[in-house]
């Protein structure tokens, strides 16, 4: 076992006391039930009445929220489209497919997130905005991670191109500026406003050099004594190299262009320029990259990674992947200067500069109670190839490690779990098994839900499944004497025995009233009629029923015999068949051949000559109750018999002859 | 391809249905309703595209459409339809039929009527009768059929708290839905692929008539009548196959075609463009079958060099077509003759699309995925 690396949360049960009180728990797929135990304790003093109440210990709480169902619905059809997307396209094109399918996961976590800040922003109920405010901020994490992620994993930029990703990333999540310029520029003098240089500065910070300049000027117009500084800084920012990925310009050539650019800063700051306005001179300090500078900015660098992104575009923006995480180690030490720890979202995106995959689902596992967030983005660094050696010592890998926890939180919810369905189909290993075991949990209490269900497991060809859904469909129908719609049930799972028992259910039914019930569903079995034996008997019995009723008798007559002499007839019917038989006896005309007459009387013979030695008591108790009953009948028989082959040999004589 | 609007409503669709325009309105339709199923709390919601979408230059239509009020509804919504412009049935798990109001000035709903329990299981191993589910409903003001899982019929009319008659025993199996012939007669399909005529005026409670598949029993899910001929009925089941019939002859449907992977679970002919009709299913795919005879006669531009050759032709084909018209493409259709145009309405996706309306050129359409699909612009 691996050690653990936090001390995992505690979550206090209200209503019990701990300390006094023993808990008793029971797991669930997703969920835990605690309640508190009658186990006596020692001193009777402490007794007393206990808690009454049977909690629900949920783990990931963030499914029953209604805003993130939109994330869940919305991430699981651009999962099942990278499931199926093409493994086979040539590098190029695959790369930018699945930095395209990122792309969307991402803007479905902004939609969310905008939703959300909507409710936390328009709803009245304070604790309610705590929640909806909290969420944003996971919301927004989980976009900054992702974002990094899809920069460092998928893109895998290169040196160069990768400081523009990460210039982006930095201008896409940490955007105030935007507001500040927005409130500059609506006042009377844009460059009285206390936040003026901030803005400036800012923008320099993020190295939006166009935006900068366009606010200098206005210093430049508005300010005589600083136009010539002014114009000085702003050909220092017009100047500045910026590397172009798509152009044919070399990594050496760019590199020497910004040493020259840098070299021309220097020079100003030395010669003191600036040095009559402190704003100027700070912001050519930033770009000569003086960290001392850059820390002075802190409130406007907001955090840690900006100041490493800003840093790293004055000093090294030819940063190689591999040297990244030595620059954002010391960015994280000099921000924080020893005051503050770092938090976990600081360790997640640390992880995520050392290229530490494993680490960065780790540290966000640990903080968060969402799979969400795991499941999706170890699905997609999977697709990158980069998961292969990560093996776990239990279970499968990695990704489906996480793909089962998320799916079977997707299965504890009341209607989440139709979308789990399609995650576990992309478990290779161990998806069918835990759909199985899910699947027939689902509680069905209409039959389109059952219908539904039943599709699931019939695509998937998992027998077992459709058959114990379809015999509790069934069964539900017989406790509500819904004997037709039970049948039907065991018709679709090809449950012979269920289908017996239904059809005995049917004959008794018919023994006890005289007639039929669901004559449509029997009159029109068809081939469903050779699912089980008895069955069979009941569809052709009814048949039998039907001959006589259009007084067919010679055929009716036929029928009844085959059903014994076959051997279809279940041995407690044969009386009931016997006695079916005798208005055809009594027929005027002849119905029954000699022969026939022979066997019925066999049939007969078979029957007395069993019922001494019934095997089953009851039976044989029933038999003697009716005893007088059934000597009877018996007799009515032999003698309707008798008559009817002494008229049959006749007859046929006269044919013969 | 229609340009469809997407929009995830967190909660599982089960039943999407227009508001019926004003007679005589030439606005298009900018009302629908919804029903949810499976949610632990399922609602009936009032949806408008009206005030909010604007159409752009291109006469694209654009925005979402917006919420203006919903009411709880107990158990899921199983069939829904409009009774006239304010009022709403739905057909409930819990084997409920109700009305809800919809009170346009204020944007509320309210209920306007219940029967509670109005299908429900009896035997004698449940002294106290458990509720079934009710399954299907359909309206035909003031009149309100429904049907239900325990394969009983009822009668209701709107403002009248008594049940007008029930039909015990209806089916042996499942009924699933139900549909008004005239205004004295319905058709129900049930589980065991049959689809049977009822008239009212008959008392007892045997079918007029029956209609069967052949071979495998295969369940409907839904049907629908042909709005100007009255006696073809189209159905779906759960082999996804469409079957049209012809209730005036045989017993046999007169055309069965392959459609869906799975479950057929609606199938509606446009109400004044009957020549297309238009079929979801549980494999997530909404479909648009165009039968009109237009698409085989619509000249191509390679016949132009020999138009008169085609007006020729096409003289002597008038009086097939004329036999044509009066007969519905759907009772000439013939598989072989190809006449029938299918195209496929939305991307591909897993989860099943339960229920479609259309009304003029708009359709709306309700998902697993829980996302509501709508269009304007259906024959653009």
């Amino acid at each position: 076992m691996e050690e653990l690396d936090v001390d995992p949360p505690v979550t206090i049960i209200p209503g019990v006391d701990s300390k006094k009180r023993h808990m008793g728990f029971d797991w669930g797929p997703e969920e835990l039930l605690v309640y508190e135990t009658c186990y006596e304790n020692k001193r009777r003093a402490e007794r007393g009445i206990g808690c009454p109440f049977i909690r629900i210990v949920q783990r990931d709480e963030d499914i029953y929220s209604p805003v993130l169902r939109k994330l869940f619905n919305e991430s699981h059809s651009i999962f099942v489209g990278l499931q199926k997307s093409e493994e086979e396209l040539p590098s190029k094109s695959r790369k930018s497919q699945l930095v395209r399918v990122s792309k969307n996961y991402r803007s479905v976590i902004r939609a969310c997130m905008e939703e959300m800040h909507q409710l936390a922003v328009s709803t009245r109920d304070a604790s309610l905005t705590t929640q909806y405010t909290s969420q944003v901020s996971v919301l927004s994490a989980m976009e900054l991670i992702w974002n990094l992620c899809e920069v460092l994993f998928i893109e895998v930029a290169t040196a160069g191109s990768l400081l523009l990703h990460l210039l982006d990333w930095v201008q896409l999540h940490v955007c105030e500026v935007d507001n500040m310029a927005q409130e500059v520029l609506n006042s009377e003098s844009p460059t009285k406003h206390d936040k003026y240089w901030n803005v400036i500065t800012s923008y320099v910070l993020q190295g939006r050099m166009d935006e900068a300049r366009q606010m200098l000027a206005k210093e430049a117009i508005a300010t005589a004594t600083s136009r010539s500084m002014c114009r000085i800084l702003d050909g220092l920012m017009k100047k500045m190299p910026v590397f172009n990925p798509g152009g044919t310009q070399i990594l050496t050539e760019y590199e020497l262009k910004w040493q020259h650019w840098h070299e021309e800063c220097e020079r100003y700051v030395q010669d003191g320029t600036f040095a009559s306005s402190s704003h100027l001179e700070s912001i050519c300090k930033i770009l000569l990259g003086d960290e001392a500078a850059l820390l002075k900015q802190k409130e406007l660098l907001t955090t840690w990674y900006h100041f490493l992104v800003s840093r790293l575009l004055y000093t090294h923006p030819m940063v190689k992947p591999a040297e990244l995480h030595v620059y954002a180690q010391s960015s994280l030490d000099m921000f924080l200067g020893g005051d503050n720890s770092p938090e976990p979202l600081d360790n997640i995106l640390m992880a995520a500069f050392e290229f530490d995959i494993l680490q960065v689902i780790k540290e966000f596992s640990i903080t968060s109670s969402n799979w969400w967030f795991v499941a999706h983005l170890t699905d997609l660094l999977d697709h990158c190839q980069l998961l292969q050696s990560h093996n776990l010592y239990f279970g499968s890998n990695m990704r489906e490690f996480l793909l089962l926890e998320y799916a079977s939180g997707l299965f504890a919810h009341h209607s989440l779990w139709q979308l789990g369905v399609d995650y576990f189909d992309h478990c290779p290993e161990l998806g069918r098994v835990y759909l199985e075991l899910h699947i027939e949990r689902i509680p069905l209490n209409t039959e389109k839900k059952a219908l539904k269900v039943l599709r699931i497991c019939e695509q998937r060809q998992m027998g077992e499944q459709v058959r114990s859904i379809c015999k509790s469909m069934a069964m539900k129908a017989v406790r509500n004497n819904r004997l037709g719609s039970a049948l039907s049930w065991s018709i679709r799972a090809k449950d012979a025995a269920f289908a017996t028992l239904i059809s005995d259910r049917f004959l008794k039914d018919y023994c006890e009233h005289g007639r039929f019930s669901d004559l449509d569903l029997i009159d029109n079995l068809g081939p469903a009629m050779l699912l089980s034996d008895r069955l069979t008997f009941l569809g052709k019995y009814r048949e039998f029923h039907c001959l006589y009723g259009k007084k067919c008798f010679s055929e009716a007559a036929k029928l009844l015999l085959s059903l014994m002499t076959a051997r279809i007839a279940p041995c407690s019917f044969w009386m009931t068949l016997l006695m079916d038989a005798l208005p055809l006896l009594e027929q005027k005309q002849v119905i029954f051949s000699a022969e026939q007459t022979y066997e019925l009387m066999r049939c007969l013979e078979d029957l007395t000559a069993v019922t001494p030695d019934v095997e089953e008591t009851d039976e044989k108790r029933l038999r003697d109750d009716g005893d007088d009953d059934e000597t009877t009948k018996v007799e009515m028989l032999r003698l309707a018999l008798a008559r009817n082959l002494a008229r049959a040999i006749v007859k046929e004589g006269t044919l013969d002859g | 391809m229609e340009k469809f609007n997407a929009k995830f409503v967190s909660q599982k669709i089960s039943k999407s249905r227009w508001r019926p325009l004003p007679p005589a309105s030439l606005q298009l339709p900018d009302v629908f309703a919804t029903g949810s199923w499976d949610n632990e709390e399922n609602k009936v919601s009032i949806w408008s595209i009206g005030d909010f979408g604007s159409l752009n230059a291109d006469g694209d239509y654009e925005g979402d459409h917006q919420l203006l009020c919903d009411i709880k509804h107990n158990g899921d919504v199983l069939d829904m339809q409009f009774l006239d412009q304010e009022r709403i049935v739905t057909a409930s798990s819990s084997g409920s039929v109700t009305i809800f109001r919809h009170h346009q000035n204020n944007q509320t709903l309210s209920v306007n009527q219940r029967w509670e329990r109005a299908h429900y299981h009896s035997g004698p191993d449940i002294p106290s009768c458990g509720s079934a589910p009710c399954t299907g409903i359909v309206c035909n003001n003031p009149e309100i059929v429904s049907v239900g899982e325990d394969g009983r019929i009822n009668l209701f009319k709107a403002d009248s708290k008594k049940i007008l008659r029930t039909i015990d025993n209806a089916d042996s199996s499942t009924l699933h839905a139900v549909t008004f012939l005239r205004t004295t007669e319905i058709m129900t399909v049930n589980s065991i692929g049959q689809l049977k005529m009822w008239d009212f005026r008959q008392q007892g409670n045997e079918p007029s008539q029956i209609f069967f598949l052949t071979g495998e029993k295969v369940p409907l899910y839904c049907v629908d009548r042909h709005p100007n001929q009255q006696h073809i009925v189209a159905t779906g089941g759960q082999d996804g196959m469409l079957s049209i019939w012809d209730v005036r002859q045989g017993s046999l449907p007169l055309s069965l075609l392959e459609a869906h992977d799975a479950e057929m679970w609606e199938v509606h002919f446009h109400p004044s463009n009957p020549d297309h009709l238009f079929t979801c299913s549980e494999d997530g795919s909404l479909w648009h079958w165009n039968a009109s005879s237009d698409i085989a006669e619509k000249p191509s531009f390679l016949q132009l060099a020999g138009r008169r050759n085609t007006t020729l032709s096409r003289s002597t084909l008038d009086h097939s077509n004329i036999n044509q018209s009066l007969m519905s493409p759907w009772l000439s259709s013939d598989p072989a003759k190809g006449h029938m145009e299918i195209t496929s309405l939305l991307p591909s996706q897993t989860l099943s699309v339960n229920s479609l309306d259309i009304l003029g050129q708009c359709l709306v359409c309700g998902t697993d995925a829980e996302a509501i699909h709508v269009t304007r612009q259906l024959f653009a």
